[in-house]
């Protein structure tokens, strides 16, 4: 790791100005950008820690459904969230281990939105809406791709909204060594339709599928599912598994994701 | 071999698991040809096992294909096919003499252990929850107690494989050992101090084990090979008993009786047939103290040193039995159950044994099912950290049974003992490998005769397609 300077804001609008600093680089949780940063293939001149300001914490509901701060960790979420939202309150208490829970937020991990992580597809199964400094952005206009958002430079998320559906269920398969979602299925039903949302399997990162989201929402079963296929040509394909493995255990994981719900 | 050769590296495919081909198994004849290459990678060495998982591996994978194919049992084939306690010592075919053992005590105790018998019963209620049960067996023999030094001189190596002791015996009574053999986790502070506390009847507390300080250690060859106790423990024996022998002499002196009529029982020096007796530190204190001393034909001071060479390498051997349930949707293995039945000759200490055990599970069921080391192409390693290479974890692994009731006692070397360390890492990706293949054909996937270590979900989903 080289050598940085470290600032640790207690309102938004100071973080907002010492990120506008030269080499300045936001930090949460910092599961993602540590360890980055001790293979030295980050190395910002200022982090400015985001989890000393107050109002970037914290789970309640309001307005639009379920606030979780930006800057509230993952074992926080899962179990303050639970009687609200169980399905997202387990996805939190999946993610990574112990230590990794008490640190990771879902402000990092959506900033980051890493093609295997697993709150893209709680956020964008879920229609929720990231507020950030600046606005509000809708998650089917937020993702946009490997390791990319519609955020802007120096841009924070401030909080995460969540609408609660009627039913839900994350079905998760571990990539053996990161645990991360080797493929993962966020299913959401609310009144006005069923959302599909798929991590861990697109070269692109967390996407909808909208051909199950169509036959779900006109019947809400595994066996609607059963006569259709996802097309594995974009599909990630490593040393843990072929794209069309990441293919079939997306049909897997949604129908087991349905019968959870 | 990687691009260049690390010190063992070379006799691990070919001396540590060419010697092994015979396995239990009466095969009279046997040819190896081992073949080692250099490639543009990182250079390799031992790991747990070294040659011997390798060498088990393809035997018992073999046995078990040969079973399927010829429509037996794997249990009735090894039977068969095993060597037979009145067999011993057994000349194999590939060099190695086996010493001592009993194969179908340990197969017995294996069955019994897993309860071999209620498997169909179980593989039925796994079928009711839509997954694929399968049973692994798999029975070992692995050569340790590294190693006779001409025996390895005639194979080329450029080192002796003794080991050394120096036992330094207090004026108090209380007894240091330097010992060649290193501690990094085997527990030698507990079981050689416990040797010594069993040979002379004194307390383990008065026993300190002092290793790995070349300065002032005598020259030894350290700990591998599951050697520490059978050989590093026998340079130790034999170091005690030359400060016995001297001890008696003294009591001797002090009683005034004849060395031959001394005995040492419980940390007292007793003349046969009396009541007269000196406690083991009015003995120690007399070397220490030489005021009444028969000087001519005795030094003072007790301590003595010992190197110890072996003149066979031990053979542990053992039946492992794994149960695993198949998800035919993902590919996915879970371990419900592993049992091993092992042979270590005599057991120092039961649950530093277990402890190896359970070590050495660990890495083969990992090397089985989650480990693999992946360069790609352009020999970049894929597998760089441990978010790519797959460590076992503790919900990666079931609780074990393990047991080492079956004692078949090495012949050669004073305790009797065989070495345990590695043995888990032998016998189980076999016991492994068989189950997943076995819960894969019961489930109708008849054309799945093999799948490569580690049996990911990926690859296993794979094999199932055909």
């Amino acid at each position: 790791m080289h050598n940085f300077d470290f600032v640790k804001p207690s309102s938004i609008a100071e973080a907002v100005k010492a990120l506008s600093a030269e080499g300045a680089q936001a930090l949460s949780g910092g599961q993602t950008l540590i360890p980055t940063m001790k293979q030295r293939l980050a190395a910002p001149a200022v982090l400015v820690s985001l989890t000393g300001i107050k109002e970037m914490q914290g789970v309640c509901t309001g307005d639009g459904g379920l606030h979780i701060g930006a800057a509230t960790p993952h074992a926080v979420v899962a179990r303050e969230a639970a009687k609200h939202y169980p399905a997202l309150a387990k996805l939190a208490g999946g993610i990574g281990d112990p230590q990794v829970r008490n640190r990771g937020t879902i402000g990092g991990s959506l900033a980051n939105n890493d093609p295997s992580a697993c709150y893209p597809a709680g956020a964008l199964a879920s229609g929720a809406t990231i507020v950030t400094n600046n606005r509000k952005i809708k998650a089917d206009d937020y993702f946009q791709g490997l390791f990319t958002t519609a955020l802007a430079e120096g841009e924070i998320i401030t909080e995460v909204v969540f609408p609660i559906p009627e039913q839900a269920a994350y079905a998760k398969f571990d990539q053996p060594a990161s645990r991360f979602a080797l493929a993962a299925v966020f299913v959401a039903r609310f009144k006005d339709g069923v959302r599909v949302a798929v991590t861990g399997a697109s070269n692109d990162g967390v996407f909808r599928w909208t051909a199950a989201e169509k036959a779900l929402s006109a019947s809400f079963s595994a066996s609607a599912i059963a006569g259709l296929t996802v097309d594995g040509s974009n599909m990630i394909s490593d040393l843990h598994g072929t794209g069309a493995y990441r293919a079939h255990l997306v049909k897997v994981l949604t129908g087991r994701a349905v019968a959870a719900a | 071999m990687g691009a260049y050769l690390s010190t063992f590296a070379p006799s691990i495919p070919t001396y540590l698991h060419g010697t092994l081909m015979a396995g239990n198994y009466k095969t009279p004849l046997i040819y190896v040809n081992v073949k080692a290459v250099f490639t543009n990678t990182v250079a390799v060495d031992a790991y747990r096992g070294a040659g011997r998982p390798e060498a088990t591996f393809q035997l018992e994978r073999l046995v078990d294909k040969a079973a399927r194919e010829l429509g037996v049992s794997p249990v009735e084939l090894r039977r068969q096919n095993f060597i037979k306690p009145d067999q011993f010592p057994y000349q194999t075919p590939v060099a190695v003499v086996y010493d001592t053992g009993n194969y179908d005590a340990t197969l017995d105790k294996l069955l019994q252990m897993a309860d071999y018998a209620g498997f169909e019963k179980r593989a039925a209620e796994s079928k009711a929850r839509g997954k694929l049960r399968g049973f692994g067996l798999a029975h070992y023999i692995e050569a340790c107690g590294i190693a006779p030094s001409n025996l390895v001189g005639q194979l080329g190596a450029r080192a002796g494989l003794y080991e050394s002791a120096s036992v330094r015996v207090n004026a108090t009574g209380s007894i240091t050992v330097f010992t060649g053999s290193h501690s990094h986790g085997q527990g030698h502070e507990t079981t050689f101090a416990q040797v010594i506390s069993d040979m002379i009847g004194i307390d383990a507390s008065q026993v300190e084990i002092v290793h790995g300080d070349t300065s002032n250690t005598p020259m030894g060859m350290g700990t591998y090979g599951s050697r520490s106790l059978a050989v590093g423990g026998s340079a130790m024996v034999k170091a005690t008993n030359k400060i016995i022998n001297k001890a008696k002499k003294i009591a001797a002196h002090l009683m005034e009786a004849s060395e031959a009529d001394i005995e040492l029982k419980d940390g007292k020096f007793t003349v046969a047939g009396t009541d007269k007796s000196k406690s083991w530190v009015d003995i120690t204190l007399a070397a220490y103290v030489p005021h009444n001393y028969p000087l001519e034909n005795l030094e003072p001071g007790l301590e003595e040193t010992a190197f110890y060479d072996p003149s066979n390498f031990t053979y542990p051997a053992g039946a492992y039995g794994c149960e695993v349930e198949v998800d035919p949707d993902t590919g996915k293995v879970e371990i419900v159950a592993f049992s091993a039945a092992d042979d270590f000759g005599n057991v120092v200490n039961p649950m530093i044994v277990e402890g190896q055990v359970h070590g050495g599970l660990a890495q083969g069921i990992g090397q089985a099912l989650l480990e693999n080391c992946v360069y790609d192409e352009n020999g970049q390693l894929l597998s760089g950290s441990f978010m790519d290479y797959a460590m076992p974890r503790a919900d990666d692994l079931p609780f074990y049974k393990v047991d080492h009731s079956c004692v078949t006692p090495c012949t050669h070397n004073p305790l009797g003992v065989k070495g345990c360390g590695e043995a888990g890492a032998i016998g189980s990706p076999p016991a492994v490998i068989n189950a997943v293949i076995d819960a894969l054909q019961r489930g109708g996937f008849r054309n799945v005769t093999h799948i490569d270590m580690p049996a990911t979900p990926s690859r296993v989903w794979a094999a199932m397609q055909g």
